[in-house]
């Protein structure tokens, strides 16, 4: 397993000009497989529009302390991109004027922001409805002046949306890093004994499954099921919900599917799952995503494919949701990703 | 790459065969959408027990198709394995069972 970033690995793939080529070519070039525009052209769903905004995502930056085998950003300990306090307050601005009612903040790893407490603490007096923090877990076990963050969440009622890619040491450690099993396993537990994920409890914690390999997710709901069960049997965890997302042909998933020679097979399998209800509820008609340097994109995805919106506003400083909300949401072949079987957004299944 | 028997890619052209016949292929498929669906076994069994006997019948693309199928459903690759000892050893002990038949024919024989 690589131990650092595409880009600090010279890889080709680090180059997103160099991704869109690969996902426009070959079999979507040659007419094997329709595009993405094409066919929701079919349900007269061409263009994408926004519906009303409901969550800002905001990227706090691509460090992290994990090197995932399929992250989407790219993150790791040698990306040194971090929103400035300068950005944040430009985003404190729009959160609020803005009616949106959840704020999602990722990263890389969002809490090694140097300024995430603070801007945690003065985005939550804005009156967002729900605050999301998108945790790896292993963060809060990292180094000790982390070891608080449990409390820091109850404090300010964050609801935290965690990493945990399989219930099995082997799985999850393969995806993620050796030790990262053990480390989110404590760290849960750490949660737990805050409150967090407890029935009738309002400190929501709730995990993202993710695929280890080429595959698509299975059954929302079962998956969640045997997590719960595994996790309650064998460490006395408890949590809320399981969210499955799709793992979308980008970044560092995109360099496994062609180094495993995986690429067309899952291309195959994400058309072939393709399902037009999910279409509807792909979660850029509801979001905007906001990069570390503070530049708009309709979703995670566009903003790693450096895919910015499609309007006069490109950036937060000159933030405009009437001007936003009159786009065409810019789409590629990746899209196939949140429209495949019942559908994949940040917040689990969609159709 | 030579030819061979097999193609994976021949998987994906499965539902090509209603093409030929469009009525039993339809009914075929409608059967085996429906032995699929959660009943009282539950869709995790149904794709151990068909990984199993996909083993047994040495059908290369069941095996590839409920490989991938368990996976999706987090079944893990020790479920897996223990699955196809247990089609493994059904094969065998069918095998091995009828050395009965064998061990009668040959006490009637050779009494």
């Amino acid at each position: 397993m690589a131990t650092k970033s595409l880009k600090a690995r010279n890889n080709d793939l680090a180059n997103t000009q160099r991704q869109m080529e690969i996902l426009s070519n070959g079999i979507f070039a040659d007419g094997e497989l329709p595009t993405f525009a094409n066919k929701i052209k079919e349900t007269n769903q061409l263009p994408l529009r926004p519906k009303k905004l409901e969550i800002l995502q905001i990227n706090l930056g691509y460090m992290c302390n994990q090197v995932c085998a399929h992250c989407h950003v790219d993150a790791g300990p040698d990306r040194k991109e971090i929103m400035t306090i300068e950005t944040m307050q430009q985003c404190l601005d729009v959160i609020k004027k803005t009616e949106a009612h959840t704020l999602d903040l990722t990263g890389g790893a969002p809490e090694m922001n140097p300024n995430f407490r603070w801007f945690v603490e003065e985005a939550s007096k804005a009156g967002i409805k729900d605050f999301i923090v998108r945790s790896n877990l292993t963060i809060i076990r990292a180094n000790k002046k982390y070891y608080d963050l449990p409390e820091f969440f109850k404090k300010h009622n964050v609801h935290v949306v965690s990493s945990m890619p399989h219930w099995t040491r082997g799985k999850t450690d393969k995806q993620r890093g050796d030790g990262v099993f053990d480390k989110s396993i404590k760290a849960l537990q750490m949660l737990n004994e805050v409150g967090y994920g407890m029935e009738g409890s309002n400190l929501k914690l709730d995990l993202v499954y993710n695929p280890s390999g080429a595959f698509l997710p299975g059954d929302q709901m079962a998956l969640e099921n045997d997590f719960k069960k595994a996790l309650k049997d064998d460490f006395n965890i408890d949590f809320h919900s399981l969210f499955a997302i799709t793992n979308l042909p980008i970044s560092r998933f995109l360099d496994y599917l062609i180094a495993s020679e995986n690429y067309e097979d899952y291309m195959h399998s994400l058309v072939d799952a393709y399902n037009p209800a999910a279409v509807e509820n792909v979660m850029c008609t509801n979001t905007l995503s906001i990069s570390w340097d503070g530049w708009l994109y309709d979703c995670d995805f566009n903003q790693m494919l450096n895919l910015k919106v499609n309007s006069k506003v490109k950036h937060i400083s000159e933030y405009n949701e009437e001007l936003l909300q009159d786009r065409n949401i810019i789409i590629n072949q990746h899209c196939y990703g949140c429209t495949a079987g019942a559908g994949s957004s940040c917040q689990g299944v969609v159709a | 790459m030579s030819k061979t028997y097999y193609d994976p890619a021949d998987l994906r052209k499965f539902g090509k065969i209603t093409e030929w016949n469009e009525e039993l292929g339809n009914k075929f498929f409608d059967y085996y959408g429906k032995v699929f669906e959660e009943g009282a076994l539950t869709a995790r069994e149904k794709s151990l027990i068909a990984l199993a006997v996909a083993h047994t019948e040495q059908c290369p693309y069941c095996i590839d198709a409920y490989t991938k199928d368990s996976l999706q459903r987090g079944i893990t690759k020790e479920q897996m394995m223990e699955a196809i000892h247990v089609g493994a050893a059904i094969k065998s002990g069918a095998t091995l069972v009828h050395g009965v038949q064998m061990m009668n024919k040959v006490n009637k024989l050779d009494g």
